[in-house]
């Protein structure tokens, strides 16, 4: 059992994390945030193995992971 | 052995003089260094650069023996940014060097004042512009009173004119560094750092001033950034404001002078440094023929002795500055008595110096 | 469930002025794990670069000055050699270190200062705008170099681990990269490393990190770090250039 939360508002949507989430668990949000990026959010359902990849690759430690 | 601290150290041992109440026969240079140590001065950076090689020299020996740091840097930049990271500890730091090394410095000098770090800087002048050459001069009074480095800023300047001066006021200048948190320099020339002439060390006497506003690792307090970046124009306006204001506190409260025949001049003399000796005899050999002449001579040269001459322009009828450029502190003179009455000039450059017989001749050309 | 990762304490809870897909945030956060991890948050100085790191003090949670540009190993020295018990690294981009203080990096790390260097090497100037830096590869594009450098016209990249690995006062010299996880948690050992070496004495430590610069390099960020993990460490290759111990 695992799970990432992301922060949506410091998120500036680089999408590094969506480039090496081995499990394609997360995606670009269609919405703007507050700072006008649009930032990434988890994928419902998909499975979340804890390995942390997308909080070690991204910039502005946006991702707090749980296992 | 011209070692003076090892001297010190074997009368000491033998017990057989109180080695701060001793006249010995130094260098300019080598008495600025020890001063500096006896001040508590104990990180020293520079790089070698005549006519002040014997600072770097001194400091190498003495700065192990007093448990304190001494490094010959790579370039004057080095060594005043080290002196930068010293000073940020709360260190009493100094570095040193000579015209065009304290050109290369001025970047260091314009962050230390906007961090308000204290440092000293001393510059034994020599003949510029450019490489110039190694004999005695004055012509780096505008780039020592009027900034130096960029931005709206300024360092306390003192001019030492003996080799007793060079010792105390190296003192003097830990204190007003530590107290005003700002760059202090101290403006000698070759003359002064290389003659040598007796001098007598005083203990420190003033208190450490405390300092809370040092880096030394956030343990039981708030980390502390030391920084000179203000992008907000408000904050770096604040900055600046701050600043003129300690200025101005400054300018009220710290400005020295020498005043020679102040009560009956006709004509005074205004010099500073190495010209101030010679200026003195001038005016020694004409007053012995009756004649009405005095000097000045500012100690403080930023801030400038205004408030001296300001009282002198009520009584004498002209000033002659004389100074070893082509006219420097001259234009202070003339901003301080506000151009009230005729301010003459007398200057050799080049590393030559004037004489006694041309600052008299001069005079009488005035008189005549 | 356990937190596994999150903020580390060294690191204030704050929002970087960095560009989408920058490589200084992961390089910020890898230094406050590591000050995390050995505990020296309270005993530690940091220094600020001049370049796009000159605000990194507005994310790290310990004491930080800023030095002018170029100069961060004369300023480390002076503070390390003032507070020798103190831990003190210096953090500076391609430009600072390689090219207006090159002087500094060389004869701190030839006096074997008791230092950390973290250098970032972005292959290009951010903060003035995309200028060549001397790491710029040959025929890469930048404001300065229009049609893509060319050596006889703006020389060669610099190789700084190359360069300073040679000098006996360097004692831990390696390059990593920031551009996947699995480099990265290599970048945070070589950065632990470094610290612990300054904490045991040792001398010099550098850890260069390649890093992407999507702005300037004129790709998405997901491009840049392919491009840094594929072209550029052919350049620079990723290795452990010296380590005494």
């Amino acid at each position: 059992m695992a799970k990432i939360k992301i922060d949506l508002e410091k998120c500036k949507g680089c999408g590094l994390c969506i480039l090496y989430c081995p499990k394609g668990h997360i995606k670009q949000s269609k919405a703007l945030n507050k700072k006008g990026a649009y930032p990434v959010e988890i994928i419902e359902g998909e499975a979340c193995s804890g390995c942390s990849f997308c909080a070690i690759i991204c910039p502005d430690v946006c991702i707090t992971v749980y296992r | 052995m011209s070692n003076f601290a090892s001297c010190l150290r074997q009368l000491a041992k033998l017990d057989m003089v109180n080695p701060m109440s001793k006249k010995i026969l130094m260098c300019g240079n080598e008495a600025l260094a020890e001063a500096a140590i006896i001040a508590g001065c104990r990180f020293y950076a520079g790089y070698p650069i005549t006519p002040q090689n014997e600072i770097p020299a001194y400091m190498s020996r003495r700065m192990p023996e007093a448990g304190g740091i001494f490094i010959q840097s790579e370039s004057e930049l080095a060594a005043i940014n080290m002196v930068f990271g010293a000073s940020l500890t709360g260190t009493r730091a100094m570095t040193s060097s000579s015209s065009p090394g304290i050109s290369l410095k001025q970047e260091g000098i314009s962050y230390i004042a906007a961090c308000e770090l204290p440092a000293v800087i001393v510059n034994i002048m020599r003949g510029g512009p450019g490489l110039g050459n190694i004999a005695p001069s004055q012509s780096d009074y505008f780039q020592a009173v009027k900034g130096g480095g960029h931005g709206d800023y300024h360092q306390i300047v003192i001019a030492p004119a003996s080799v007793q001066e060079m010792a105390d006021f190296t003192m003097l200048s830990f204190d007003l560094a530590d107290k005003y948190r700002m760059p202090v320099m101290i403006l000698g020339d070759g003359i002064l750092g290389q003659m040598m002439e007796p001098v007598e060390f005083k203990a420190e006497t003033k208190p450490a001033i405390k300092k809370d506003w040092i880096l030394d690792g956030c343990k039981g307090r708030k980390p502390r950034i030391i920084k000179s970046l203000f992008l907000k124009e408000t904050a770096l306006e604040g900055l600046n404001l701050k600043l003129q204001k300690r200025y101005k506190e400054i300018k009220d409260s710290e400005q020295r002078c020498e005043v020679l025949y102040g009560d009956d001049s006709d004509i005074m003399l205004v010099a500073y440094g190495t010209t101030s000796r010679i200026s003195r005899s001038a005016v020694e050999a004409l007053r012995k023929k009756g004649k009405k002449i005095g000097m000045i001579r500012p100690i403080t040269l930023w801030p400038f002795p205004e408030e001296a001459l300001k009282k002198l322009a009520k009584s004498v009828k002209s000033f002659l500055v004389v100074e070893m450029s082509c006219g420097q502190m001259i234009e202070d003179v003339k901003l301080a008595i506000d151009c009230a009455m005729p301010v003459h000039f007398y200057g050799r450059t080049g590393g030559e110096i004037p004489a006694e017989d041309e600052i008299i001749k001069k005079i009488e050309s005035i008189n005549g | 469930m356990d937190k596994i990762f999150e903020k580390p304490e060294s690191m204030k809870d704050a929002e970087t002025h960095y560009c989408q897909g920058c490589g200084h945030g992961i390089v910020h956060r890898l230094i406050c794990e590591v000050v995390d991890e050995l505990g020296i948050r309270e005993n530690l100085i940091g220094i600020a670069p001049v370049g796009c790191a000159v605000l990194a003090y507005d994310y790290w949670n310990f004491d930080v000055t800023e030095a002018a540009h170029g100069r961060v190993p004369a300023v480390a020295t002076g503070i390390k050699r003032s507070l020798p018990d103190r831990i003190v690294f210096g953090y500076q981009g391609d430009g600072d270190l390689g090219a207006i203080g090159t002087a500094e990096i060389i004869h701190a790390a030839n006096r074997g200062e008791n230092i950390v260097i973290i250098f970032v090497n972005n292959m290009v100037y951010g903060m003035t705008g995309g200028q060549m830096a001397p790491t710029t590869l040959l025929k890469q594009k930048t404001a300065t170099t229009s049609s893509g450098r060319n050596q006889k016209m703006h020389g060669f990249p610099l190789k700084v681990c190359e360069l300073l690995s040679v000098l006996p006062g360097v004692s831990y010299a390696e390059r990593v990269a920031a551009d996947s996880p699995q480099h990265i948690i290599k970048a945070k050992k070589a950065i632990k490393k470094a610290f612990e070496n300054q904490i045991n004495g040792l001398g010099f430590s550098i850890v260069e990190v390649l890093s992407p610069c999507p702005t300037y390099l004129g790709l998405s960020p997901q491009d840049a770090v392919k491009w840094v993990g594929e072209e550029l460490t052919k350049e620079y290759p990723l290795k452990v250039f010296k380590d005494i111990k």
